[in-house]
């Protein structure tokens, strides 16, 4: 039980992401966590307006049944399968964000300075959320994919999209947290 | 029924997200910091695992639940809207630390405020497809 309660390795994690790749191939399905944003665009009815969601969306009701599971597995594991280990963050990782105001970083999932009732009711707080969002919702569209799709799926099956998508993702990550993250938080 | 084993497969994903802390936007920081090895560890043993299953049914020519071999689509050729989109993607990503599947997973473990970034991330993607014939690809 200690094993489960704990976090999980990450020579554990990874393999076992794989098998949710490898299960939905199995079901004739895809690994795709980003296009669920677009299904929803097109049940929500935005294709009355704009080409790009014309889509049938009953046919990508698969997805967003993984994605109320994966709601329900974060319930899951966050009720039943966690101790109070905090996360073991490098010290000159807990050190930086000190630095930034940042108190006790690693003892919960995420920082309540970003996500915490306070934060979200500041302008600037709310700001970095939406902008965040805007980022990711754009973003992995206009590259067709995102850490699922194209860093796991489309790296496995050797794809050269991908690895210039991931070298993207890289770009972009370095980009705001060295350059970026430092003057706004 | 029909759609069952697709809730189990996400409640799968979901507890070995949150179990590995790759939905931690700490982890993600410290990822794009280089100051530590975990999710350049989870990501790594997730592709090298995929490799070796997407080599082996390609050899065994492993047949899916439909009766069809097991297949990868391939994504378009192409080269700036995989750099660019990836790079405004890796942003987003890096600014709250969560992809497209921990936002959701966030949200199951109380994280509320993830609401506002699924919102916003709605609307990105309408605003791509709204500028999409508008870009280059």
């Amino acid at each position: 039980m200690e094993y489960i309660l704990n976090p999980w390795p990450w020579y554990i994690s990874g393999p076992l992401i794989a098998l949710v790749m490898a299960t939905l191939l199995y079901f004739g399905k895809t690994f795709a966590m980003s296009s669920n944003l677009a299904t929803l665009c097109s049940m929500a009815g935005a294709g009355k307006f704009i080409n790009f969601f014309k889509a049938d969306w009953t046919e990508k009701k698969w997805n967003l049944i993984v994605v109320l599971g994966a709601i329900l597995g974060g319930f899951i594991a966050k009720t039943f399968l966690m101790n109070d280990t905090a996360i073991d963050l490098n010290n000159k990782t807990i050190k930086e964000l000190n630095d930034f105001g940042f108190i006790n970083p690693g003892k919960t999932i995420v920082p309540n300075e970003l996500f915490g009732l306070e934060a979200i009711t500041s302008f600037h707080g709310l700001l970095i959320l939406i902008i965040g969002g805007v980022l990711i919702g754009f973003g992995t569209r206009y590259a067709g994919g995102c850490t699922s799709g194209h860093a796991i799926t489309g790296l496995s099956s050797f794809q050269k999209p991908s690895l210039i998508a991931v070298i993207g993702f890289f770009i972009g990550g370095l980009i705001m947290t060295n350059l970026i993250l430092p003057y706004i938080l | 029924m029909k759609y069952l084993k697709f809730l189990f497969v996400g409640i799968i994903f979901g507890i070995v997200l949150v179990k590995s802390e790759a939905v931690s936007w700490y982890r993600i920081y410290e990822m794009f910091r280089f100051q530590s090895f975990h999710m350049y560890g989870i990501i790594g043993t997730a592709i090298a695992t995929g490799v070796i299953f997407l080599q082996i049914s390609k050899k065994k020519h492993f047949k899916n639940l439909l009766g069809l071999e097991i297949n990868v689509p391939k994504k378009d050729s192409g080269f700036v809207r995989y750099i660019i989109g990836g790079s405004i993607f890796g942003l987003g990503w890096a600014l709250v630390g969560a992809c497209p599947g921990p936002m959701y997973i966030l949200l199951g473990t109380g994280v509320y405020s993830m609401i506002i970034v699924i919102l916003a991330a709605l609307l990105g993607t309408l605003i791509y497809g709204a500028l999409k014939n508008k870009l280059p690809h």
